[in-house]
């Protein structure tokens, strides 16, 4: 299984190579945002490649929303050591308690879209001149039209009508002091394509990827894990079963698949065989039809 | 609105579908751009090649049924698949340039998705900047629009090596081969008219699904490949441009360590030829040779690069290099020059002026350049060079000649795509005004 597909991962791999090599010449203040999820991951080791035998010249970032898997802080605070990256966190918690963002309340409540402020407001106070992010453009329609090099303003806010022309392997990063760019070296990758380089370049992942058993609980079609403070419907059980999470986010709207996949190769078929998008389970883009275009106006990753 | 037989039918499709996304070796990467207007059925060809493809997911499926049924549309309506932005929606036209994935066991596809009116035309450029092979789509009703010469020269101007002429619709005109035949004379005037040798014709419906991925029943004249088993076996040339080495310096990297003391790698992507140790190369714009030590990536040592992968580069001698500078074969040179002709595609709202200054960047370098003149406007309806009206507006393509603040190094856009294109950036805002292609 191992080696498939070579020759588009290889070209996908120079490309985003590429931009990162270029995201390094062009701006100054450089964080990597890492969620702790495959994707931004996959940035890492990406990142390593680019720049080896010199240190990855990105810091780390992670919002956390104090919601998370425990295992992916751990894995988070290791990673770092590993990679020799310096990592920066800032909390949710704390824009919550010095007033800058209000929780949302009731069953649905999540700390996912309050993780925009709180990254705006790091951007802001560490000078972030550019946060490279995991987004791919297979995830979501709002993201199918998102630019490698996307411009934000002064507020942090992305103008979905207004984005420059991206040309050939020529980005643009200029930019007026006070604005910065997002940028995303995987755009051009699907959800296979991330399993698959995994696969070939033996990337570590969290176990959570992996079947495990977790106490979860069913709500409008999506399988959620149970943490103590999630709330539940009356209607709601929690029951022990075996799954693995397919993407990695907030616990509270991050969906968790029933599967009994334990290695790489058997999580590929999985997917490959799979009718159901991997936001198909994230709650957050179900809360309305333009649910990620809305957010990423508002400076959302 | 969806009628639940069209749902179920849909379900009884998944089931026969799977794996298909996983299997297959070596697979290759095609980068194709289809322009369209709103009507002329772009969307759902689209929207059919990953419905057929067993592409759609079940989630979006569902969505798509859900957003179909507020519209009120009548039919399963491909094209909300498409639509990624709430006014694009609200309005059915498409605005940007939208990217859709899918995969056979053959090939992995990227599709820029692009606007098809003259408005647009800067969105149709810059998907057709990074494809390998362009879709057309002609109403079999219609015929050769004015919309169909403009498609077809810009794909011609940024030298797309194949393209596909899709004349849709065939059911609304009886399936009749005359009305294909004499589309598609007409289309072969043009593209001899244009340079194109790389053209091809197929008679098909999108809405039924008709030569796309199967075979039609309704014309069995037609005994050429469906749309999709053309785009799988296409050829592609993976190095794209085999002759002259060519490779823009991106960042130097130097891992100040006790174990690297003396690293100094070059790093950036091939962008022409093949680079191998030992190699003598010269370096741009000292003009100083050297010798290459090694190339790497990640520790590795490979033997040789070619175009398009990105690596680091050392040489055997210590010689100041930075970014934008360029290491080719010392027997071929590009051209260094301050002056510079190209074809320009204009993007911003405010007009282009002879004698402005604006910013160049053409791969990692960078210089200042003033527009010397406006050699002509080019009327991309008529394909006629307009000497008259030399004034530049949003979405205009000129022949201009520009004047650089110092010696750039390129090659003709047709001899390289890389080292022949460039951006213009508008110093005040920032903003990418145009792209620009060295003749």
């Amino acid at each position: 299984m191992k080696n498939i597909n070579d020759e588009h991962l290889k070209e996908l791999e120079a490309e985003a190579i590429f931009v990162m090599r270029e995201v390094s010449a062009q701006f100054e203040n450089k964080v990597l945002l890492f969620s702790g999820g495959k994707d931004s991951i996959v940035l890492v080791y990406l990142a390593r490649k680019a720049f080896w035998p010199a240190r990855i010249p990105f810091s780390l970032m992670h919002i956390d929303t104090g919601h998370n898997f425990e295992e992916t802080l751990k894995f988070r605070d290791d990673l770092a050591i590993e990679f020799g990256t310096e990592l920066i966190v800032r909390y949710v918690q704390s824009s919550i308690d010095n007033g800058r963002v209000v929780e949302e309340q009731g069953v649905n409540a999540s700390r996912n879209k309050a993780q925009s402020i709180t990254l705006l407001d790091a951007i802001e106070e560490l000078k972030i001149d550019v946060a490279i992010g995991g987004g791919r453009r297979d995830e979501e329609k709002a993201r199918a039209k998102e630019r490698f090099f996307s411009h934000r303003n002064e507020f942090g806010q992305w103008d979905p009508k207004n984005q420059r022309p991206e040309l050939w392997n020529i980005f643009n990063g200029r930019k007026h002091s006070g604005e910065h760019f997002r940028v995303f070296p995987i755009s051009n990758w699907t959800e296979l394509d991330v399993w698959q380089y995994i696969l070939n370049e033996n990337i570590k992942l969290p176990e959570l990827y992996y079947t495990h058993k977790r106490k979860v609980f069913s709500r409008n079609g999506v399988y959620l894990a149970w943490a103590p403070f999630m709330q539940l419907k009356p209607n709601e059980k929690v029951f022990e079963t075996d799954v693995r999470c397919r993407t990695i986010g907030d616990i509270t709207c991050t969906g968790v698949t029933l599967s009994k996949a334990e290695s790489l190769e058997e999580i590929i078929s999985e997917i490959a065989a799979t009718r159901v998008t991997e936001r198909g389970g994230r709650y957050d883009d179900k809360r309305s039809e333009a649910a990620m275009e809305d957010r990423k106006k508002e400076g959302y990753f | 609105m969806v009628s639940d037989q069209g749902i179920r039918n849909w379900k009884l499709r998944i089931t026969e579908l799977m794996k298909i996304n996983g299997k297959g070796k070596n697979k290759s990467l095609l980068r194709f751009t289809t322009a369209g207007s709103v009507d002329d059925g772009k969307s759902t060809l689209i929207g059919r090649l990953l419905y057929d493809s067993k592409s759609i997911f079940e989630d979006q499926m569902e969505h798509i049924v859900q957003s179909g049924k507020r519209l009120g549309r009548e039919e399963l309506d491909l094209s909300l698949l498409t639509d990624g932005l709430r006014a694009e929606r609200e309005q059915g036209i498409t605005i940007d340039v939208a990217y859709r994935y899918f995969a056979t066991p053959q090939r992995k596809f990227i599709i820029a998705d692009t606007p098809g009116h003259i408005q647009y035309t800067r969105n149709m450029v810059t998907g057709a900047s990074t494809a390998d092979l362009a879709v057309i789509l002609i109403d079999a009703r219609k015929g050769v629009l004015e919309q169909t010469i403009r498609h077809s020269y810009i794909a011609s101007l940024l030298d797309i090596r194949h393209i596909i002429f899709c004349i849709n619709k065939m059911d609304m005109v009886n399936w009749a081969e005359s009305v294909f035949t004499k589309i598609k004379d007409e289309l072969t005037l043009l593209t001899v008219k244009l340079n194109i040798t790389n053209a091809h014709f197929i008679p098909i419906s999108a809405k039924h699904g008709d030569n796309v991925v199967d075979q039609s029943s309704k014309m069995n004249w037609y005994t050429g490949k469906t749309f999709l088993n053309l785009i799988e076996t296409i050829e592609i040339r993976k190095n794209k441009n085999p002759d002259n080495k060519r490779f823009p310096v991106q960042t130097i990297i130097r891992p100040h360590t006790t174990e690297f003391h003396d690293y100094r790698g070059y790093a950036g992507r091939v962008a022409g030829g093949v680079f191998r140790p030992g190699e003598e190369v010269t370096v741009l714009p000292s003009l100083r040779k050297s010798k290459i030590k090694s190339i790497d990536i990640l520790g590795k040592a490979l033997s040789e690069t070619i175009s398009g992968d990105s690596v680091t580069i050392s040489l055997e001698d210590e010689i100041d290099i930075s970014r934008g500078d360029m290491l080719v074969s010392t027997d071929d040179l590009p051209v260094i020059s301050q002056d510079i002709n190209l074809m320009i595609c204009w993007f911003n709202e405010r007009p282009m002026k002879v004698g402005g200054r604006y910013l160049i960047r053409i791969n990692s370098n960078e210089a200042g350049c003033i527009v010397k003149s406006v050699n002509y406007r080019m009327n991309i309806n008529t394909l006629e060079n307009d000497f008259e009206n030399r004034s530049i507006n949003m979405n205009d393509i000129a022949y201009i000649t520009i004047k650089t603040s110092k010696p750039v190094f390129f090659d003709s856009y047709k001899k390289n795509n890389i080292t022949g294109s460039m951006i213009f950036i508008d110093e005040g805002t920032n903003e990418t005004v145009a792209g620009g292609m060295i003749i």
